[in-house]
């Protein structure tokens, strides 16, 4: 177990193009390590599912993704995060630049309180829009699968669609800014089956020009969606209070669920804990 | 890798080309860091002046009140006008006996109609009318509640053929305690969990008993909190004691005379052309201002007791 | 007891060991006399309030049948010949209360800005929230105290500076000498001050971190954030705070009185002494009889209109514009 530890795992970095690295990354909360000694290439134009099981820091790995973490006081980063050459945590680089580029769906839908139109041109104004903006609109709402539900009620507020199209507002919201990585973190924990297929539809449209990571809790889901997959485990630490999480496995979806590398996503995968 | 890393960054998307993609790097020249400075500056700026009244008047009310405060202070009654020396004791006295009758009959009001609209009102008609009553008493300004009781209790001479009297100016502070009183009631009641009324009734606890015995005082300390502050306001008021509690420039003679209060002292002697006056109502600035202290310090306390 | 019981004799059920397996008709009566009695004293609230009415109204009277409605646009205050109008009381009232909501607005709300926002350490933040509330604590009186002899002489010759540059126009017209309008409108500010500040710090902190996370998700810079989401989500709550504020100045007292200077003269100049409603009744209520008693009940009762409209303007505002956020 240990020896998966620290160990850089990577999916045939060789063959596809790489679009964020980590290298070495731990990250903390005050005192007490989140997550620790990850290492991995993620591929553009893929979709990467992070899953494991509740406390292994597969969303504070994502939230590291585009800085959000930054939000929460006391939390900090050790290691490198590269994005187009540059380091994220560079003391030069801007977080909110970062963003710009790197757009994330949240775990609860979280339209802005304003009209649906507006979330999505609030997003492409603040990034210096040029174009058409009703064709923006358009164009994003369709990508998300949403735009048959919105089309006539474009002047109302985004709190008025049901929890499944407000989530698909908000990728529409994150993907009218052409980000270049769209992070999702458990984007369908909070809706039910029928909005969690649509939105799973949307994403394979998606993967074609963004690159997609995405967070789950679910296994079938992450075998549906995900071209590559990393299991994160946590365990207890000698001497220390809580767990600390860190990457078991990386690699092809179906070799993590068919092949898996290692007992612990074996174990993960078939169920027996987590 | 690490040769690439100071190279500008490429954008590799080509439907990028409508918007502004810039390097990672912060550059604090753009518009919207330049502006977030200047924003951020402008609110600290606004939190400074926000606090800077507070220091100035503590300064103030600590150093003119302050260098006079001495045993007699307490002791004695105010000079004649002209005249030098004396003391405030007689307003020490009436501010803390009148806000003691205030206490005395907002705080049962209040908290038995705090427990009506949390316990037994079901959140009907009645009750809503009650509530939204309270909010219209705790908007009533000070003075109106002055003009009240001055008008059912001084002018009618209610008690005993007395006009002015520490009762009525009393009364006149509890009706600006109560709205706070059964607010904090009701609110500090609907904290307590319904968990432990059922575990009353459950073993067969009748609802004055659960209300009592368990559910009161499960919300002490919401409740002492705001009463605490409730009365520590009302000391301070002053509105409603012009004409209702009046003033005397001798030591009370019982609720139903007219009395001294530190307030009224305050602004009579502040409007006085004589520096001894003046220098009086600093002294009881400084006396009143401590006693608030004191009891917003014991509010929090209170409150922090029970966290622990 | 239960096993006290049991050991001294063993042969009854422990059952009978409960004398109240009954309620005693007692018991009964105490509940329903407990719910009573807390119904009475809740009716107290409604029983205040619609005495405080009809006591300021049957006051009123006299002078409102005398005066009509021309008491709200006659501004001539004279007991010698008992000709009474309010309109000086009532323009005051307005102005004073609008304008030191005009100045405490922004910096209420930019502070509660900087203290939910984390632009400096906790500690830093914690320490301007309790010195705001500390401010709230000081009464009014003691404000008044120092403006009298510590604000208004600090500020005058600001005052008179404004009053080189500007004394073309009809507002800044006049020397200012000690009391007035200006001095009464920044008291009232450094009193409304807390309550804007303490209620859009509660609004602030109610928006959900999920918006906040939003708005940077897309790309917004910190203000950018407040500006338009965060302050936009909270504003139902800060505007009926900012109501509260205004009733709140509109009906302050002592601070007011002891610096307005009490004019019972009409003058447009903010230098120059003017007069509330809830001054001229400290003013006058206790030295008054006869019609002006009336006349005093009469600017009470507007004084108490305006600030019933005002709050219920908040209560609705809040219902009105609140968000589900």
């Amino acid at each position: 177990m240990t020896s998966s530890y620290a160990k850089p795992t990577s999916a045939d970095a060789s063959k596809m193009d790489v679009c964020m690295s980590l290298q070495n990354v731990t990250i903390s909360y005050g005192k007490f390590e989140a997550v620790k000694n990850v290492y991995m290439d993620l591929p553009k134009g893929k979709v990467t599912a992070f899953i494991g099981p509740s406390g292994c820091g597969k969303s504070t790995v994502l939230r590291a993704l585009n800085r959000m973490n930054d939000l929460i006081p006391g939390c900090k980063l050790k290691g490198r995060v590269v994005f187009d050459n540059n380091d994220l945590y560079d003391p030069r680089v801007d977080p909110v630049e970062v963003r710009r580029r790197i757009g994330m769906v949240f775990q609860k839908p979280n339209p802005f309180p304003k009209t649906i139109y507006e979330n999505i041109a609030f997003g492409a104004r603040i990034n210096g829009f040029k174009g058409d903006m009703d064709e923006l609109v358009e164009r994003s709402l369709r990508k998300a699968a949403v735009w048959d539900e919105c089309k006539d009620k474009l002047r109302d507020s985004g709190l008025a669609l049901s929890g499944g199209q407000q989530q698909r507002l908000c990728i529409a919201r994150a993907i009218a800014t052409e980000p270049e990585v769209i992070l999702m973190d458990e984007p369908c924990s909070a809706l039910d089956p029928i909005s969690t297929l649509k939105i799973e539809e949307t994403m394979h449209q998606l993967k074609r020009s963004y690159t997609i990571i995405i967070v789950t809790h679910n296994m079938q889901q992450a075998v549906r969606v995900a071209d590559q997959t990393a299991f994160f485990n946590a365990e207890a630490v000698e001497g220390g209070s809580g767990k600390v999480g860190y990457l078991v496995e990386f690699n092809d979806t179906e070799r993590i669920f068919n092949a898996p590398g290692q007992q612990a996503t074996q174990d993960y995968v078939s169920g027996r804990f987590g | 890798m690490a040769t690439q890393m100071t190279k500008p960054s490429p954008i590799s998307y080509s439907n990028s080309s409508l918007f502004d993609r810039r390097p990672l790097h912060f550059d604090p020249s753009l518009k919207r860091n330049r502006l977030n400075q200047l924003f951020t500056t402008v609110a600290g700026l606004f939190a400074s002046i926000a606090v800077l009244p507070l220091f100035l008047v503590l300064i103030y009310v600590l150093i003119q009140g302050g260098k006079l405060i001495s045993l007699n202070m307490f002791t004695e009654l105010p000079p004649p006008p002209g005249l030098e020396g004396g003391g405030i004791g007689n307003a020490v006295l009436g501010t803390i006996l009148v806000t003691a009758i205030a206490a005395l009959i907002a705080i049962p009001v209040g908290v038995g109609g705090g427990i009506y609209l949390s316990e037994y009102s079901s959140r009907g008609w009645f009750a809503q009318f009650v509530s939204f009553g309270n909010d219209v008493l705790a908007g009533v300004p000070s003075i109106i509640s002055g003009v009240f009781v001055y008008g059912i209790v001084v002018s009618t001479r209610f008690f005993f053929d007395q006009s002015y009297s520490a009762m009525a100016g009393g009364i006149a502070l509890s009706v600006l305690m109560l709205p706070t009183v059964i607010k904090t009631t009701d609110e500090g009641l609907k904290l307590v969990p319904q968990e432990l009324r059922m575990g009353a009734y459950g073993v067969g606890a009748s609802k004055f008993v659960t209300i009592t015995r368990v559910t009161l005082p499960s919300a002490f300390t919401p409740i002492a909190t705001g009463v605490v502050l409730a009365i520590a306001r009302a000391a301070g008021e002053t509105a409603p004691l012009i004409f209702t509690a009046l003033f005397s420039p001798f030591w009370p003679e019982g609720v139903f005379n007219p009395i001294a209060t530190m307030s009224v002292l305050i602004f009579n002697f502040a409007i006085m052309p004589y520096e001894a006056q003046n220098e009086l109502a600093w002294a009881a600035s400084f006396v009143l201002v401590m006693m608030i202290f004191a009891a917003n310090i014991l509010a929090r306390w209170i409150s922090r007791m029970a966290k622990v | 007891m239960l096993t006290d019981l049991r050991a001294t004799d063993p042969s009854p059920s422990p059952r009978d060991a409960f004398t109240l397996r009954r309620r005693p008709p007692s018991e009964r009566f105490v509940d329903l006399g407990f719910r009573q009695l807390t119904l009475v004293l809740a009716s107290m609230v409604a029983i205040v309030l619609l005495g405080i009415f009809l006591t300021v109204f049957q006051g009123a009277r006299e002078a409102i049948a005398q005066f009509g409605l021309n008491f709200l646009t006659t501004s001539g205050w004279d007991p010698v010949n008992e000709d009474y109008g309010a309109f000086i009381a009532i323009y005051g009232t307005l102005v004073s209360s609008i304008l030191s909501l005009l100045i405490a607005v922004p910096l209420g709300v930019g502070t509660a800005i900087f203290i939910t926002e984390d632009l400096m350490p906790t500690v830093v933040r914690d320490a301007i929230g309790l010195m705001v509330e500390l401010l709230a604590a000081i009464p009014s009186v003691v404000l008044g105290l120092w403006a009298i002899f510590v604000m208004e002489p600090a500020i005058r010759p600001a005052l008179s500076l404004v009053h080189s540059l500007l004394g073309w126009s009809p507002f800044f017209n006049t020397i200012p000498q000690g009391p007035g309008m200006a001095p009464a409108i920044l008291i009232l500010v450094v009193m409304i001050l807390p309550i804007i500040t303490a209620i859009s710090r509660d609004a602030l902190n109610q928006v959900p971190i999920e918006l906040r996370q939003g708005a940077y998700g897309v790309g917004t810079t910190r203000w950018g954030a407040i500006f338009s989401v965060i302050l936009p989500a909270a504003i139902s709550a800060i505007t009926g705070g900012v109501m509260l504020a205004l009733g709140r100045a509109m009906g302050e007292t002592m601070a007011v009185t002891m610096i307005i200077g009490n004019s019972l003269n009409f003058d447009l100049s903010l230098l120059a002494p003017g007069n509330t409603i809830a001054s001229m009744l400290a003013n006058q209520f206790g030295e008054a009889d006869g019609i002006q008693v009336s006349a005093l009940m009469y600017a009470a009762l507007i004084l108490m209109v305006l600030t019933f409209l005002v709050n219920m303007a908040a209560q609705v505002i809040v219902k009105r514009l609140s968000l589900r956020y």
